[in-house]
């Protein structure tokens, strides 16, 4: 059986249906929601990847080279955001982060 | 079953099944190894498509960079997981649930994609000269990406650029009873402000 794009899609779909999964799972885990936002963006980038590959067309592997470019920044940040977090408050579970509520 | 064949079901399925330990492991460091490999297998994924600079690419940010970067901040978070992981089943049902619904939606789109009348033209005709096929994926990338997406690559390394001086920024703590070396004020000592002569009659002593 030849693969085709719609096995690299349902990868990608099953992909991101785990990620969505995780942030719902691991709510109260800042580090494995970022995990699972990893898991996301690649599943997105599976799919831009394997619709450039079939169509022929590079436009989306530029596409998913500023995705993973983002995703990268995202992570730095996110977990730089958590170490100052956990330095202040000595936790990060995700319902002590509620010094904004008014 | 052709060999492509063969290491795309072995790819997707470690993929799919390290993807899931991420999200269901106990202890997070293990989450994190599950990350990395899941990663790997993507990477695989993208070799066998034909897209190799961005599976490499894959390798050399998420597995050297990003995960790392988690590996580091887990194992310097001295955080109880343990209590973290409360309300893990209570969660279960409503997260599989949209999660199923998520699932099903998608598995919907994938079985009734189409091409369009006119997209297949229009594809082909932006198609970029030097595909695949003729030059390779990595020069073919590098033809499009310095030349037609120039701004976009400038974006990419501005938004690293600010993530690098943000994250810096951020975690840098100047500790304020730490004695360091003020080297301008070294260097700006004379032998005046340095020493003192003092004459010392003989017998008498200071």
């Amino acid at each position: 059986m030849e693969i085709g794009l719609s096995h690299y899609l349902t990868v990608a779909a099953i992909l991101f249906t785990l990620g969505t999964l995780g942030i719902f799972l691991n709510r109260k885990n800042v580090i494995v929601i970022l995990m699972s936002i990893e898991l996301i963006l690649l599943a997105v980038n599976i799919n831009l990847v394997s619709f450039s590959a079939f169509l022929g067309n590079l436009t989306g592997q530029v596409f998913a080279l500023l995705v993973l470019t983002v995703a990268a920044a995202e992570a730095a940040i996110g977990l730089a955001i958590l170490v100052v977090f956990y330095r202040s408050r000595g936790s990060i579970a995700v319902e002590d982060i509620n010094a904004m509520k008014g | 079953m052709s060999v492509a064949a063969a290491f795309f079901y072995l790819f997707a399925f470690v993929l799919v099944g390290s993807a899931f330990m991420v999200i269901s492991s106990r202890n997070p460091v293990q989450s994190v190894l599950f990350l990395i490999l899941a990663f790997v297998n993507a990477a695989g994924l993208f070799l066998l498509i034909g897209a190799e600079f961005l599976g490499l690419i894959l390798v050399v940010v998420y597995v050297g960079a990003v995960a790392v970067l988690f590996l580091f901040v887990v194992m310097m978070l001295d955080v109880d997981f343990v209590e973290l992981r409360q309300g893990f089943l209570q969660y279960l049902p409503v997260g599989v649930l949209v999660g199923l619904v998520f699932l099903a939606e998608l598995v919907l789109v994938v079985g009734a994609w189409a091409t369009g009348p006119g997209i297949s033209a229009a594809v082909s005709a932006g198609a970029v000269a030097g595909h695949v096929s003729e030059v390779g994926n990595v020069q073919a990338i590098a033809k499009v990406l310095y030349t037609d997406y120039i701004y976009f690559f400038q974006a990419a390394g501005f938004v690293l650029l600010v993530a690098m001086i943000g994250a810096i920024v951020l975690t840098l703590r100047h500790k304020v009873n730490v004695k360091r070396q003020n080297i301008s004020a070294q260097v700006a000592r004379t032998p005046e402000a340095a020493i003192k002569v003092v004459k010392v009659r003989p017998g008498q002593g200071l």
